[in-house]
């Protein structure tokens, strides 16, 4: 923090970045790294490794990293037929780092299927499902990009399912857990393809880091070693030591100033203090995922912009995709001691393109084996359904199942469909008098019959891994989000997208997004990966134009 | 179906990056009350107590005391729960300390309704606590309809169900588990750090290898 430069708001920087996390954070390293001067607004604090602690009230119960209910308000839907009602929707990192700090870290890329599955196998009915204007290969070498400069731990060639790779991992895969064990031993029993997970963890030091020690408060904490790679770990210390770029934490964007011509002139934010400022910029950047980056643009409406900036198309907040998918429990004889360490060790990807015509829904995905229970939240949800709730017999399954239990996680495609969308609530105010974000969702009837088919799956492996005890529930209409894609979409055609392959707004010049409100398909369930992987491309197509004095930076 | 799972299947219905860590965590209201983050209290079993009297903190400690028994292995009482409730509902879950105002003299009431003669919730034996709990626990196999404590309120028993057990297993540095009781009893080592092999499925494994290859050995 102490190289960083103060700007002042009047100095007119090249770049205002707003939001700090997988997208943000890239994008301030690589542009100030070029040698342009950066400012990046994050509402959330700025909290180092000294501030991560394994308090489970204060992280999971009183949301230190992540959007605060009660200052943040949501409401939800099912349909634009209802009303919405107050209920919390989405949860999101808010410190300097964003999402990434408290993530799971699962890391693999998307195939080359994700891409062009619309001109594989055709419109889907009641979706707008659409090819991306880049392929895989496009994405590739800022894939490898990711891997190298953040950290990634993995195998290269572990699976046949696996896309084209330019390079190997840099690092070897993490231990593997006894749920890992577990589950390899069982899928090649069935005939699968189990490998070593890829995780933004590292497994082995780099300056100014640890590799993981294993103390097992991974999802939902932030990583006190910085073991994990998260944009507060890597891309952010990058970006401060260029010299050229300031963080300012506690800075809540509401709206994107613009001027007579239709360019963005800056960024207008409160600070900690609610006072509003107009942080002046060539050129905006808006990485502050996919729920806030929509609402800000909505929230930017002006005469000139009278739906909302950037929104000629109508599809600013559409198109919502969280991803089908949930876990699955099982017991077994033997302590896993799966409490220890990171969460998740194995997966595999035999089911990443289904047959339509032979399970009769569109979709794909895989199946991880994990544990990402801290104890309270293990006696909350983690003991098989028939236990009671308090008492002797309950302390006693307590007692037995906390350390013999493992999940398999799920995690497939969701269709985009554009009534589920992000939009502003027309009552329901935040703690500043902002519109509230209000959630429209209802799931595409074949992610929830992915879901279910993914569902027994895990129960078939269980199965054949002799686990004394397997359950789950079934897969149902989505009320929460936390994978916010698609609501911002990539698009050659000005109509039916936001931005153009650059990242580029198609209405405002000088108005670029990146995050995960970038995606045209959801993936097969771990968007964060694909996500750095578009800003470090983002970051060279942004540079270029610069460069050529098309954007004014 | 009992557990907390099915009670908000809801939260189930949500997208892949809800894993079980973030749909347990969603503890309704109760832990998350407080509007600002307070800090919990950092040091274990302080001397005495903050917001309760020492009479409410033997009626607490009680129920503390039916929701993880002390039987072979410690429970509630000397993971010294009921002084994390306290500090609690001084500090972190400042906006429950209505619901234990009311919810005590309600448990007084329907001591004496239920156990005519008997002032105190302390003062009955176990099977009869037990039986005054269930008669307030919604979510028990119920053999007498529950009740709330007003319309809308949240409901006390739950609250100190669900204080109980992030009492009895919290990190211990942070104001409960005294003396890491509550993770002996379900396995969790203490140290802050671990190294593989962590448990029984993993101490033989012998290195990845690709399926093939294995295949190749047999």
């Amino acid at each position: 923090m102490a190289d960083q430069p103060k700007y002042k708001t009047s100095d007119e920087v090249d770049f205002v970045i707003i939001g700090s996390g997988a997208a943000g954070g890239i994008l301030a390293k690589e542009l100030s790294t070029n040698g342009f001067r950066v400012v990046v607004l994050e509402q959330g604090p700025y909290l180092t490794e000294a501030d991560f602690t394994h308090n489970e009230i204060e992280i999971l119960a009183q949301d230190k990293l992540t959007n605060h209910p009660k200052l943040q308000p949501n409401t939800f839907r099912k349909t634009p037929d209802d009303k919405a009602k107050p209920q919390r929707a989405v949860m999101y990192g808010r410190c300097v780092g964003g999402t990434s700090v408290h993530f799971t870290a699962n890391f693999w890329r998307f195939h080359e299927i994700d891409f062009i599955e619309r001109s594989k196998i055709g419109a889907i009915p009641g979706t707008t499902f659409a090819d991306w204007p880049i392929t895989y290969a496009d994405l590739e070498p800022y894939y490898t990009k990711v891997e190298w400069e953040i950290g990634v731990s993995g195998l290269a060639g572990a699976s046949p399912f696996d896309p084209p790779r330019s390079k190997p991992y840099p690092m070897p895969p993490l231990p593997v857990k006894s749920s890992g064990v577990i589950f390899e031993r069982a899928a090649r029993k069935l005939g699968w393809h189990p490998f070593p997970a890829p995780m933004a963890i590292l497994s082995q030091p780099r300056p100014g880091r640890s590799a993981c020690i294993n103390c097992g408060f991974c999802l939902a904490f932030g990583c006190e070693v910085g073991a994990k790679s998260s944009s507060l770990a890597t891309a952010i210390r990058m970006a401060e030591r260029t010299g050229r770029c300031e963080i300012r934490p506690n800075s809540y964007v509401h709206r994107i100033e613009t001027d007579a011509n239709g360019r963005a002139v800056g960024a207008v934010y409160f600070d900690e203090k609610r006072n509003t400022h107009l942080q002046k910029a060539k050129a905006v950047l808006v990485c502050a995922n996919g729920a806030e980056t929509p609402r800000l643009l909505l929230l930017s409406a002006n005469k000139q912009f009278p739906n909302g900036l950037a929104n000629s198309s109508g599809f600013v907040g559409k198109n919502l995709m969280l991803n089908s998918g949930g876990p699955v429990f099982g017991q077994f004889e033997y302590p896993l001691n799966d409490y220890k360490g990171y969460a998740v060790s194995r997966i595999f990807h035999d089911f990443y393109e289904l047959d339509h015509d032979k399970v009769g829904f569109y979709g794909g995905g895989g199946l991880d084996a994990r544990f990402d229970f801290t104890p309270i939240g293990f006696a909350f949800g983690g003991l098989p359904p028939d236990t009671p709730r308090w008492g002797k017999d309950f302390k006693a399954a307590l007692a037995h199942s906390f350390d013999r239990t493992m999940e398999i996680f799920c995690h497939g495609t969701s269709l985009p469909v554009e009534n589920n969308s992000f939009s502003l609530d027309p009552e329901l105010k935040d703690a500043w008098g902002l519109p509230a974000l209000r959630m429209t969702y209802k799931d595409h009837p074949d992610d929830i019959k992915l879901g279910n088919w993914m569902y027994a799956r895990a129960h078939e492996l269980y199965e054949a891994a002799g686990a004394k005890k397997h359950w789950g529930f079934p897969a149902g209409e989505s009320q929460f989000a936390v994978h916010l894609l698609g609501t911002c979409r990539m698009g050659n055609d000005p109509k039916t997208s936001v931005i153009n392959a650059d990242h580029r707004t198609h209405d405002v010049k000088n108005l670029f997004l990146c995050d995960g409100s970038s995606l045209v398909t959801s993936g097969r369930g771990q968007p964060t990966m694909t996500i750095e992987a578009l800003a470090f491309r983002a970051a060279d197509r942004i540079t270029a134009l610069a460069k050529r004095g098309e954007i004014g930076a | 179906m009992t557990n907390e799972l099915s009670r908000r299947s809801f939260l189930l219905q949500a997208g892949t990056g809800l894993s079980a860590a973030w749909i347990s965590a969603n503890w309704p209201a109760l832990l998350s009350a407080a509007t600002h983050a307070h800090r919990a209290g950092q040091s274990s079993a302080p001397p005495k107590f903050e917001f309760f009297t020492s009479e409410q903190a033997a009626e607490v400690e009680a129920i503390t005391a039916c929701i993880i028994p002390t039987n072979d292995t410690p429970g509630a009482r000397e993971a010294g729960v009921v002084y994390f409730i306290d500090r609690g509902l001084a500090t972190f879950a400042i906006d429950d300390q209505e619901t234990y105002r009311e919810g005590l003299p309600e448990l007084q009431a329907r001591v004496g309704e239920m156990f005519p003669g008997t002032a105190k919730f302390s003062g009955l034996k176990p099977e009869q606590q037990d039986e005054v709990l269930h008669s307030f626990d919604e979510n028990a196999p119920a053999t007498r309809r529950p009740r709330r404590a007003r319309p809308g309120a949240q409901n006390f028993f739950e609250t100190v169900r669900q204080h109980t057990i992030a009492g009895f297993l919290i990190d211990p540095d942070y104001g409960g588990n005294h003396d890491g009781v509550g993770w002996k009893v379900i396995g969790r080592e203490r140290e802050h750090m671990f190294a593989a092999p962590f448990g029984h499925y993993d101490k033989d494994y012998p290195g990845w290898q690709p399926a093939a290859l294995e295949a190749e050995k047999k």
